[in-house]
């Protein structure tokens, strides 16, 4: 059984913070589940798919965040409690649907986690997603750890249907990565089935309808005002007259500051679970016992402007600071030496950190980025597109995309120009080829072809661009571990009852004229139809189709032979100036390739030019 | 409690959350209280996974720089790479065989000395055990047996508050049954290691 399943209350489990939000959303009967992967929410969802194989838990990856968002949206209007994960930047493809979800409102309880990044482990921005609470007017709540993350979501779908609205549950990285040990509570029984009401005079948002709708979200934002003044994730704590105001992971940083400094005594700290509405009589209450504040936040400064502003208004005029030149910032997550450090300027308190060490003799090391791996297809498909483009004398630019793939930004491929959000390859290729001389050459996965490529592929056909798009089908949503997707052969994965749609028809369907499908380990093959399909006018595809190296052997595929080099070798290096292959090392001044790591491929015996480079023989490993 | 805090490093497939996850358990077998956070988003991809372990009452799930008391490396170059988390009364443990980053295939930087780089370390921190722990994986009869390898060396130095018979009983949780004979002598041979480096 999944051990998240566990139905023993009390017994006490070391979670990850992603597993811990699953037991929380699975004690409060959850029932209906769906997300686009992203990093760091991506073991959440994992947990709902494995412990939909064996329950009667609903749960389903979507082709994206906003349709996450509807079909989760559609059962919580039958009733069902349902639950749409993802990461901090899927929640702008869903803000259209979030918007005006927040005006029709929910039957069953609706959790939408969005787990935000501070510091960008993975992403490509840092943006704070509090504020999409405070534009669509929904609840959000934001746990400090890892067992308030568990405990928090049962309140999140109590709330959701106390309002009838869905409710934000925010987390950062450091939640959603982190283990701490949670006590488990009783799992309620799931209704996983509900009942549709028709009633198109409140659920068909034409502007007639919206007009009510919006005065109705404005009385539940006063429900959920009053919801958040009393709420128990709102904790003060202290009573002294230095003021610490803080929420998320900060309070932690805080509360070991607290204790490292030893001013307990003097400080008193307000920490915000509920973040949206913000309690405003707390916070008034909370400042007119402070001589000064200090306001303690990753991201923006959403808490220090409300808290100035409702000083403001209750006639306080302590110092409240937060972001500042000195103090805070806005960029990357804190950390609890520097929380300590400010905290300790702040309300002039003398503390000496312990001497770091003297880095200043340290040799500067080697970089180690993470790099594709050993016999990825996708290193084959940048290495051919490079020869075919040079071949034709093309002045090139690669709009990329968002996956493993966009690795090959690094030498010695860099095949990477230009990358903004997720689908951004295909509409941005249109603009290039429109605005500047050089052939497009872009680059998207299959699974972010289906998440948001489509429409700008579609776009260049209407519009006539002169584009060629490669895509990466690897089989597999590699990046964030590999998640099925519309093109993935289930029947692989020993699971029934799915469809699968096939990126060649979708291609063809809206009307590209030039369509061609690659083998990438077979390199001559593989530039010369690269080079026809470049030289094609008007919107041309080429389907790169391999299965993802990791995702092949996790399904325990039959390995190819692995390679090595042989006494032919004129150590000319093309295979390691032009691939730079993890499976390869350098020996004694030779290339050498490490046959534990080597795939078999054969990309780099293609490309050596005294054919150096043969198969192992058996034993002899 | 006193709190220690642990930096674990290493190259992704090393089998760092194995360790870490082990160590968890074995803090929780040990009712010590323990939080601990993870950066494994391109662990597969030959990146750099760092896990921060903090035993004891602290609330934070991760270690600022100079405050570890333990930094452990898998790998010596990634070790050298993290001193900044220590501070002179920190224990160094690190893995002496090199896992050749490709940036240094292809020419864009030179591997450290490793004689330079144990003298550096000790140098700064309060102590280094420092020795082969692949070789010592290989002889327990499995080469991906590293992680608990430095386990057993880590367990030696009596820094955390988990005993060895505590640190074994979470192997044999948290570790495929299959892999536990040669597991468990992998961590004895590095607490034996650690014993008299």
């Amino acid at each position: 059984m999944h051990k998240l399943l566990t139905d023993k209350p009390g017994d006490r489990m070391l979670l990850l913070g992603n597993e811990a939000i699953a037991r929380g959303a699975v004690e409060a009967g959850v029932a209906f589940t769906s997300t686009y992967p992203g990093t760091p929410s991506s073991e959440l969802s994992l947990n709902f798919f494995q412990m939909s194989k064996e329950s009667d838990l609903y749960f389903e990856y979507c082709t994206n965040e906003k349709v996450a968002v509807e079909v989760a949206a559609a059962a919580a209007a039958c009733g069902v409690r349902s639950m749409a994960v993802m990461k901090h930047v899927g929640l702008n493809v869903a803000a259209d649907a979030l918007m005006t979800l927040a005006y029709v409102g929910v039957k069953g309880g609706m959790v939408i986690l969005t787990a935000d990044d501070p510091a960008m482990f993975s992403s490509q921005n840092e943006q704070d997603n509090r504020y999409y609470a405070k534009i669509s007017g929904l609840p959000m709540l934001e746990p400090s750890s890892v067992e308030e993350a568990c405990r928090i979501v049962g309140d999140a779908f109590d709330i959701s249907e106390q309002l009838q609205e869905p409710v934000l549950l925010r987390t950062t990285t450091r939640i959603n990565h982190s283990s701490g040990v949670v006590t488990l509570g009783a799992i309620r029984a799931r209704k996983t089935s509900g009942s549709f009401a028709k009633d198109p005079l409140n659920l068909v948002t034409v502007p007639a309808v919206s007009r009510k709708l919006h005065v109705k979200l404005l009385q539940n934002y006063a429900k959920a005002q009053a919801l958040s003044e009393s709420s128990p994730w709102n904790i003060v704590e202290g009573s002294g007259r230095w003021g610490i105001i803080c929420n998320g992971v900060s309070y932690n940083y805080v509360k070991d500051a607290v204790a490292e400094l030893k001013i307990a005594d003097k400080v008193r700290i307000l920490r915000i679970g509920f973040c949206h509405p913000l309690p405003i009589r707390r916070i008034q209450e909370f400042l007119k016992g402070c001589e000064k504040a200090l306001v303690v936040e990753e991201g923006e400064p959403y808490l220090e402007e409300a808290a100035k502003t409702h000083a403001q208004e209750a006639g306080l005029t302590l110092p409240i600071r937060g972001k500042a030149p000195e103090l805070f910032s806005r960029l990357y997550e804190y950390d609890p030496a520097m929380v300590r450090k400010h905290v300790a300027a702040f309300f002039g308190v003398a503390f000496t950190p312990p001497a770091a060490v003297d880095l200043s003799d340290v040799p500067p090391l080697p970089q180690r980025p993470p790099t594709l791996c050993a016999g990825c297809s996708h290193r084959a498909t940048y290495y051919e597109v490079r020869k075919a483009a040079e071949s034709l004398g093309l002045e090139t630019v690669y709009p990329s995309d968002i996956g493993c793939y966009t690795l090959g930004l690094l030498p010695p491929l860099s095949m990477a120009d230009y990358l903004i959000c997720m689908g951004s390859s295909t509409g941005t290729a249109g603009g290039f080829s429109k605005a500047c001389d050089r052939k497009v050459v872009s680059f998207i996965g299959d699974s972010t072809f289906f998440h948001s490529g489509i429409p700008g592929l579609i776009n260049a056909v209407f519009n006539n661009h002169n584009l060629t798009l490669v895509i990466l089908d690897n089989g597999t949503t590699a990046m964030t571990g590999h998640q099925p997707n519309p093109g993935v052969d289930m029947t692989q994965l020993k699971m029934e009852g799915y469809g699968r749609v096939s990126i060649e028809s979708v291609v063809r369907g809206v009307g590209v004229a030039h369509v061609t499908v690659i083998k990438p380990y077979k390199v001559k093959k593989s530039i010369d139809a690269i080079k026809e399909a470049l030289q094609f006018k008007g919107v041309s595809v080429i389907i790169s189709q391999e299965l993802c190296v990791l995702y092949a052997s996790s399904l325990k595929l039959p390995r190819r032979k692995p390679f090595h080099v042989s006494e032919k070798c004129r150590n000319h290096r093309d295979c390691m100036t032009h691939l730079a292959c993890p499976a390869f090392y350098v020996w004694d001044g030779r290339i050498k390739i490490d046959a534990n790591l080597c795939t078999g491929c054969a990309l780099c015996a293609q490309i050596c030019p005294e054919n150096a480079i043969l198969p192992v023989k058996e034993g002899k490993k | 409690m006193d709190t220690k805090r642990l930096v674990i490093v290493a190259v992704g497939g090393q089998g760092n959350l194995l360790a870490s996850s082990v160590l968890g358990e074995a803090a929780l077998l040990a009712g010590v209280p323990m939080r601990m956070s993870e950066i494994h988003g391109m662990a597969q991809r030959g990146g750099v996974v760092e896990s921060a372990l903090i035993f004891g009452g602290a609330q934070s799930t991760i270690i600022s720089d100079g405050e570890a008391d333990v930094l452990m490396g898998f790998e010596p170059a990634e070790t050298l790479r993290a001193i900044g988390k220590c501070n002179r009364r920190t224990v160094v443990i690190t893995n002496l065989a090199p896992l050749m980053p490709f940036t240094v295939n292809i020419g864009q930087g030179v591997y450290p000395d490793l004689k330079q780089l144990q003298e550096l370390i000790r140098a700064k921190a309060a102590r280094l055990i420092a020795f082969n722990a692949t070789a010592l994986a290989r002889e327990a009869g499995n080469v991906l047996s590293v992680n608990m390898v430095l386990l057993g060396a880590l367990t030696q130095t009596g820094v955390l508050p988990l005993s060895a018979d505590t640190v074994k009983s979470a192997m044999q949780r948290k570790t495929k049954q299959a892999f536990l004979e040669a597991n468990l002598k992998a961590f004895d041979l590095g607490f034996a290691a650690a014993q008299t480096a």
